[in-house]
């Protein structure tokens, strides 16, 4: 008898277990579920946002950091490439000086050169200018010396030539 | 510190456990004593003992002889209502208005005191018992509980949980990760949330209760089969109802399966259908009614051998309050564990009876 009523189950609690339940239910549902889960719900959601957001803006550091670093490159490039292009410049125009003063002595050299030679003719021909005028006069001195012996006047006359033009040569 | 608070509650229900059922003898004999053998001392029982802390009552007993009456409401095909007191039964020795209490059954009896077989099947009886008592109890726990909990999360918006909160969010939680989105799939679980957590939590608290050995606890709710009745009954109701073309074509119909095999398939699936809320009911009924039995067993071994001699009785109640100790937290185990496998089961029966796709996914039953 014990036993039996231990697994018949029992109408009363059959029908007060199931209004129990039905209300408490009802009133779980609409007063506790709903916003315990939707706050849940909506915590969730904000904590993904949040980690979302901060994931962002960690790739935006590190996108920034990545331009950041891209900008220096390209600024110590243009630095090396200015400090080249100046060297070359400074190299250039060395040479061009060099180039220049080489051409400009070298110039001036020729114009010496050919001054020096031009002041030689120049000198040769009054050199033989006045050798002539000094033959001219040593001959009209002698002329006038020995120019009473007629003969004597014609060999000495060649010989002067004669020796005139070996040295004038 | 969740578990730490649990242990130090257990073992104060271990301790006042013990505490009780070291009276309980003494109870049972002064009630017995005074009612059909007067002055005469009753052979201790345990098989009485331990039913009567297992069925249900008119009436609750708290210790002994002190017990609270309960309203006995009957309908009576033949008369119509009757409300009185289960205080007018005198423990079962009095007649009442044409009714008595036989072996804890309300039996209608005529005038001279006999029972009236035939007249007894007319009645109804939906009197508030020690489990209705309980149920209430279970009930209005659950209410304040989870509106409260409820409060919190409205007035806490966005902040983490705090006190009874904190305590409830992990398990809450649980249901819905664990049991309803993987039993009922992502897209559909959040529809039978509400019901999910409901039996997930009267089930606990059920549990719980049925685990405090004295007054506000003690009744067994979940170690009786009317209410896993109900539970189970309610879990079969929302599977067939939301049971979809996939599901009554599996069961009526089986895909890819010869004309003759459906002969025998079919009852099967029909089977299968009613066996699944069954086996729902049966388990928690067993698990519960079968722990409490345990641990009662291990206590009335004390004064089995108490009554040969009261050496053997205070040694034997060593180890019978290690047994029951070890029990009692079994049961708390037992309370969270069971539980969740109704939920789960509960969550799977309805996952399958939603189920899109083609392939037939083995049930468990």
């Amino acid at each position: 008898m014990l036993l039996a009523s231990l697994v018949e189950p029992a109408f009363g609690l059959i029908f007060w277990m199931t209004l129990s339940f039905g209300i408490v239910f009802f009133l779980l549902a609409k007063f506790a579920w709903k916003p315990i889960l939707s706050a849940l719900h909506e915590r969730e959601r904000s904590i993904e946002d949040a980690i979302g957001e901060a994931r962002k803006a960690r790739d935006e550091v590190a996108e920034m950091k990545a331009d950041n670093e891209e900008l220096l490159q390209k600024a110590r490039a243009e630095r090396e490439h200015m400090l080249k292009e100046a060297r070359d410049i400074r190299d250039k125009e060395v040479a061009e000086a060099k180039e220049r003063a080489k051409a400009e002595a070298d110039a001036l050299l020729a114009r010496a050169r050919e001054d020096i030679r031009n002041e030689k003719n120049a000198a040769i021909v009054e050199m033989k200018n006045k050798v002539g005028e000094l033959s001219i006069l040593v001959a009209e001195r002698i002329l006038r010396q020995k120019l009473e012996d007629r003969t004597a006047q014609q060999s000495l006359v060649d010989q002067v030539l004669k020796e005139s033009g070996k040295t004038l040569s | 510190m969740i578990r730490a608070t649990f242990l130090a509650l257990a073992t104060l229900f271990a301790g006042v456990l013990c505490a009780q059922h070291e009276q309980a003898p003494e109870a049972i004999n002064a009630t017995e004593a005074h009612g059909e053998h007067p002055g005469e001392v009753e052979e201790f029982n345990a098989g009485k003992l331990i039913m009567g802390h297992i069925a249900d009552e008119h009436g609750w007993h708290i210790a002994g002889d002190l017990s609270l009456p309960l309203p006995v409401i009957l309908y009576d095909t033949r008369s119509g209502m009757h409300v009185f007191s289960s205080a007018r039964f005198e423990h079962g020795h009095a007649a009442y208005d044409g009714y008595m209490l036989n072996d804890g059954r309300i039996m209608a009896v005529d005038n001279a005191g006999n029972i009236d077989e035939a007249g007894s099947k007319a009645i109804w009886d939906i009197s508030i018992t020690k489990n209705v008592v309980s149920i209430f109890l279970v009930m209005i726990a659950l209410v304040l509980v989870f509106s409260s909990v409820a409060k919190s999360y409205t007035k806490r918006v966005g902040q983490a949980p705090k006190g009874l909160q904190s305590f409830m969010e992990p398990i809450i939680l649980f249901v819905r990760d664990d049991v309803a989105k993987g039993a009922i799939g992502v897209h559909k679980y959040e529809r039978f949330m509400p019901y999910l957590l409901t039996i997930f939590f009267v089930i606990l608290f059920a549990n719980l209760i049925g685990l405090i050995p004295f007054f506000p606890g003690g009744a067994t709710l979940t170690g009786n089969i009317a209410i896993t009745l109900t539970l189970a009954l309610f879990t079969f109701v929302i599977v067939t109802v939301n049971g979809n073309k996939n599901y009554w074509h599996h069961i009526f119909a089986m895909p890819g399966v010869p004309k003759w095999v459906l002969l025998i398939l079919t009852p099967v699936e029909i089977l299968g259908m009613f066996l699944k809320p069954f086996v729902l009911m049966i388990r928690l009924f067993a698990n519960m009614a079968a722990g409490h039995i345990i641990a009662l067993s291990f206590f009335s071994l004390i004064f089995v051998f108490g009554a040969t001699s009261a050496i053997a009785g205070y040694g034997v109640s060593i180890v019978s309050l290690a047994f029951t100790i070890f029990m009692t937290f079994l049961e708390l185990l037992v309370a969270f564990i069971q539980a969740y496998v109704f939920t789960f089961l509960s969550a799977l029966y309805i996952g399958a009876a939603m189920e899109d796709h083609d392939q037939h996914k083995e049930s468990i039953v």
